[in-house]
C-alpha cells in the first residue's frame, strides 16, 4: 500500500437509541436523510471530496443494511485498488472477542488497520452528523499549528451550549485550554463536533494506555481528550463555519430535513461538493394531473397524485389522489393511499398508510411510523408519538 | 441465459430526426427524462440474464462511450465476458452495421454462446428476452424477429411483417410510413451463432449493405423465419414526431409503471443529482421530472431531464426539456423540444405545433 497522509475512521456502530423506532432495524448512519441520502453519505462524501481515499467504517449495531449499502464503496468513488472503504466490525482474537466498548476502544481494536495503512494522521469522524466540510483545510491547520491533536468546533447558541462538550480556547491562536462536557455554566459556546485529527503516533500511545485502564469508559470525549489536555499536549480547535446538524433525535432529524426546504438551503446540492449516494435504477418521478407539490424535495421513482407541501419524499413513494402530506418526511417505497392525511410526521420505509387514515404530530411531538408498518384508517392519528 | 450473447446496433432511421440526431446516433438520443434509447435494449438484455454484450460502434459514437463507459451501470464490467466495443473502421467506405458485423465476425465466432440477439437500439420497450428464446426453441425457427403492433399512423421508416397464425413470417416489406395496427419489426433478431455468421458473411461478401433487405427479405425462402409479438408497450423512434409522442406516452402512469417499475428496471448511467426541489411558486402537473431540477414556475404535460432550472413565472406545456437547460423568468414554451444545455432567456415565448414541435439545438442561448 502506498504511503498515506491521512486515514479517516468513521464511527458508525452506534445504535442511535434516541431515534427510537427508526433505528430498531438499522444503525443510525444508515437512516435515510434528505430525500435520497443516508446519514453516512455526508462524512463519506466529505472524505471523497477532501481527497481522503482510505476510510475505515467501524460498524457494530445492526450492520447488515449498512454493510450492504457501503458495498465496495463505489458510490463514493472509494472502490480503489489501493485504498477505498474498509468495513471494520468487531472481531474475535485468540484470547476471545470484545464488542467495541467505546469510541476510543473501537479505534484501539483497529490499530492493526491503521498500521496497515500507515498514515501520518488519523481523522476520527462520527457517522451521525449532517454537514459538508473540507477536511483537507482542517488538516492544513493542524499541520500549520504543529498540533498533536485538532478538534473541529462549531459555534452553538449560548443557551444550547450546556448540551454539548464545550472547548475553552485561547482566543489568539485557538489552542484548547480546557474541555468541559455539558457544562452548566459554559465559558465558551464552541461545541466539539466529534471530528478529531491526531498525529498517528500520538494517538497510538494514548489508545494503548487507555486500553489498560479499567476505570476508563474508553470514550474520546470523556477519557482520551481530557487526558491529552491534562498532559499539556498541543491541542487546537478548528472552527467550522457553515451548516452542521446532529441528527441524533427524532426532532432534530425532522428539523434537519425541513432545513433543506428553506428558500436558500443550508448547502447547495448543485455545487461541486457533490453528496454521493447509491443511485438505484428508478425513473424520474411522475406528478399526476391533480398533483400539487410545493416547497418540497422529491426523488426518483415516486408517483404523486395528491398534495405535498413542505415535505421531503424519498424514492419510490406513492401518494394517492386526495391525500395530503405536509411538514413530513416520507421514506423509500412508502405508500400513502387516497385521502390519507399526514402532517408533522416521519413515515419510515415500506409503510402503507391506508386510504383515509390520519397520521398527525406537531412541532415538538413529531409522529413516527416505523419501517414496514401498515396504518389502518380506523387507527386515525395514532402513529407512534415520539417527542 | 449463459449461452446467449447480445449485439447492439446503434444505427437507426435518423433521416426524420433532424437536429436531434445531428451529433448522436438514434441510440444515444435522450428520452423519458433520464435515459438514452439504447438503455432499453441494454437493460432488457442484461435483465434477461445475458452477460455478454457487444456494441457495434458507429459514427458520432462519443455520447455512446460517455454513456456506457465500462458497462458497470448495467453490471457488464466483468472479468469474464461483459461489455465489448466492436468498432467499424469503415474500410471500403462502408459504414453499415452489416459491414461492422462482418469486420467483427471473429468476435461472434469466438464467443462460447450458442445464440445471439442482434438488437437495433432505436426502440423503447422492456422485454424479457427469455420468452423470445423459449419461443424460438419451440418453433424451431432459424431466425426469430420480434415485432409489435404500431401504435399510430406515422411517417417514418418501418419494416412491416406478414405473420401467419402459427407465427411464421410470410412477407416483410420496408415502407416509409407505419400504419396503426401493422406488425412493425422492432429491430430484434434471435438466431444461432452459426446462422448469424453465415448470414452476415454471405450477405456482405455478395455486396449486400443491409441485413434486413439483402440478407433476409431477398432470401425469405432460405430460412424458416418466425415472428414473436411483443404485447407490452413499444415504440420505435424513427422521426421527430415518434420521439415527441413516445415521451408523452410515458406520461401515462400505466406505461410508466410497465416500463420502469417492474422487477426488471431500466438501467442507465448513474449520476449523483440531488432530489428535485419544488419551490413555493411551483405548479407541476402530468409531468416527469428528472433529479437535480429546481422548479419555481409552471410545468404541464412535459418531460424535464436532470438538472433543469425553471425560474419563476415560467410556463412550460407539452415540452421536452433535456439535461441542464435553464428556462429563465417569465419565458413561455409550448410544443418545444430543447436539446441539452439550452438557455431560454427572460420573457422569451417559443411555440411549435402539436404535430410539429420546435426543436432548439444543443447549447443554444435564446
Amino acid at each position: 500500500m502506498s504511503k498515506t497522509t491521512c486515514v479517516a475512521m468513521i464511527l458508525a456502530g452506534g445504535q442511535g437509541s434516541r431515534l427510537g423506532a427508526l433505528t430498531k432495524k438499522i444503525a443510525k448512519p444508515a437512516v435515510p436523510f434528505g430525500g435520497k441520502y443516508r446519514i453516512i453519505d455526508f462524512p463519506l462524501s466529505n472524505c471523497a471530496n477532501s481527497g481522503i481515499d482510505k476510510v475505515g467504517v467501524l460498524t457494530q449495531y445492526r450492520p447488515l443494511e449498512l454493510h450492504n449499502y457501503l458495498g465496495t464503496g463505489d458510490a463514493w468513488d472509494l472502490d480503489k485498488s489501493d485504498g477505498g472503504v474498509f468495513i471494520l466490525p468487531p472481531y474475535a482474537r485468540d484470547k476471545g472477542a470484545d464488542w467495541y466498548k467505546g469510541t476510543a476502544d473501537a479505534i484501539y481494536q483497529n490499530l492493526n488497520f491503521i498500521d496497515m495503512v500507515d498514515p501520518e494522521y488519523v481523522l476520527v469522524l462520527s457517522g451521525d452528523h449532517i454537514y459538508t466540510m473540507d477536511y483537507a483545510k482542517m488538516l492544513a491547520a493542524h499541520r500549520a499549528n504543529k498540533a498533536d491533536a485538532t478538534i473541529g468546533v462549531f459555534e452553538v447558541p449560548w443557551d444550547e451550549a450546556p448540551r454539548f462538550g464545550i472547548m475553552n480556547t485561547d482566543e489568539k491562536d485557538g489552542r484548547i485550554v480546557e474541555f468541559e462536557e455539558k457544562p452548566a455554566k459554559p465559558k465558551s459556546n464552541l461545541a466539539s463536533m466529534g471530528i478529531y485529527i491526531f498525529n498517528r503516533d500520538f494517538l497510538d500511545k494514548y489508545l494503548r494506555e487507555d486500553a489498560t485502564d479499567d476505570n476508563s469508559s474508553h470514550d474520546f470525549g470523556k477519557n482520551i481528550i481530557p487526558k491529552m489536555l491534562n498532559d499539556k499536549a498541543r491541542m487546537y480547535s478548528y472552527a467550522f463555519e457553515g451548516y452542521w446538524k446532529d441528527v441524533g433525535t427524532i426532532e432534530s432529524l425532522w428539523q434537519a430535513n425541513m432545513d433543506l426546504l428553506q428558500d436558500e438551503p443550508p448547502f447547495s446540492f448543485t455545487s461541486a461538493w457533490t453528496i454521493y449516494s447509491n443511485n438505484p435504477s428508478l425513473p424520474p418521478h411522475y406528478l399526476g394531473k391533480e398533483a400539487k407539490v410545493t416547497c418540497s424535495m422529491l426523488n426518483e421513482g415516486s408517483m404523486i397524485m395528491g398534495e405535498v407541501d413542505h415535505s421531503v419524499l424519498f424514492s419510490g413513494v406513492k401518494i394517492g389522489k386526495g391525500a395530503k402530506v405536509t411538514n413530513s418526511v416520507i421514506m423509500p417505497f412508502t405508500v400513502i393511499e387516497e385521502n390519507a392525511v399526514i402532517d408533522h410526521a416521519i413515515v419510515a420505509q415500506n409503510c402503507i398508510i391506508s386510504a383515509g387514515a390520519h397520521v398527525a404530530g406537531s412541532e415538538g411531538a413529531i409522529a413516527v411510523v416505523p419501517e414496514g408498518e401498515t396504518v389502518a384508517a380506523e387507527q386515525a392519528s395514532v402513529g407512534q408519538q415520539v417527542s | 441465459m449463459g449461452n446467449v450473447m447480445g449485439i447492439i446496433r446503434l444505427d437507426g432511421a435518423n433521416s426524420m430526426l433532424k437536429e436531434l440526431c445531428e451529433h448522436r446516433p438514434v441510440a444515444a438520443l435522450p428520452i423519458a427524462g433520464r435515459y438514452r434509447i439504447l438503455d432499453f435494449a441494454m437493460s432488457s438484455l442484461v435483465n434477461s440474464g445475458i452477460g455478454h454484450v457487444g456494441v457495434l460502434v458507429s459514427k458520432k459514437a462519443r455520447p455512446v462511450f460517455d454513456h456506457l463507459r465500462s458497462g458497470k451501470d448495467w453490471d457488464l464490467a466483468r472479468h469474464r465476458d461483459g461489455l465489448a466495443y466492436l468498432p467499424n473502421d469503415g474500410e471500403n467506405g462502408n459504414n453499415s452495421a452489416l459491414a461492422g458485423l462482418y469486420q467483427n465476425i471473429d468476435f461472434v465466432m469466438r464467443s462460447s454462446s450458442e445464440y445471439v440477439f442482434l438488437v437495433q437500439a432505436d426502440t423503447v420497450y422492456n422485454i424479457d428476452f427469455r420468452h423470445v428464446l423459449l419461443f424460438h426453441q419451440n418453433t424451431g425457427a432459424d431466425i426469430t424477429m420480434v415485432y409489435c403492433k404500431a401504435r399510430e399512423d406515422l411517417p417514418g421508416e418501418a419494416a412491416s411483417m406478414q405473420v401467419a397464425e402459427n407465427g411464421k413470417v410470410t412477407d416483410i416489406a420496408k415502407r416509409m410510413t407505419s400504419t396503426k395496427g401493422s406488425n412493425d419489426f422492432m429491430g430484434i433478431y434471435l438466431m444461432r451463432k452459426d446462422t448469424l455468421v453465415k448470414l452476415v458473411t454471405s450477405t456482405f461478401e455478395r455486396g449486400g449493405n443491409s441485413m434486413l433487405v439483402d440478407g433476409i427479405i431477398r432470401h425469405m425462402d432460405d430460412f424458416s423465419i418466425y415472428g414473436y409479438e411483443h404485447k407490452g408497450f413499444s415504440t420505435r423512434i424513427n422521426s421527430t414526431m415518434a420521439y415527441f409522442n413516445a415521451n408523452k406516452a410515458i406520461l401515462n402512469p400505466d406505461i410508466w409503471n410497465e416500463l420502469f417499475m417492474s422487477e426488471h428496471p431500466i438501467h442507465t448511467k448513474k449520476k449523483d443529482a440531488a432530489p428535485v426541489q419544488y419551490k413555493n411558486t411551483a405548479k407541476v402537473t402530468n409531468s416527469l421530472i428528472g433529479n437535480g431540477c429546481e422548479i419555481y414556475g409552471e410545468v404541464e404535460d412535459s418531460i424535464l431531464f436532470r438538472g433543469v432550472r425553471v425560474a419563476e413565472g415560467v410556463k412550460i406545456k407539452d415540452c421536452i426539456i433535456m439535461e441542464q437547460c435553464q428556462i429563465e423568468q417569465y419565458a413561455m414554451l409550448r410544443d418545444v423540444i430543447c436539446d441539452k444545455n439550452v438557455v431560454v432567456s427572460e420573457d422569451q415565448w417559443l411555440k411549435g405545433a402539436e404535430n410539429y414541435p420546435l426543436i432548439i439545438a444543443k447549447s443554444t442561448v435564446i
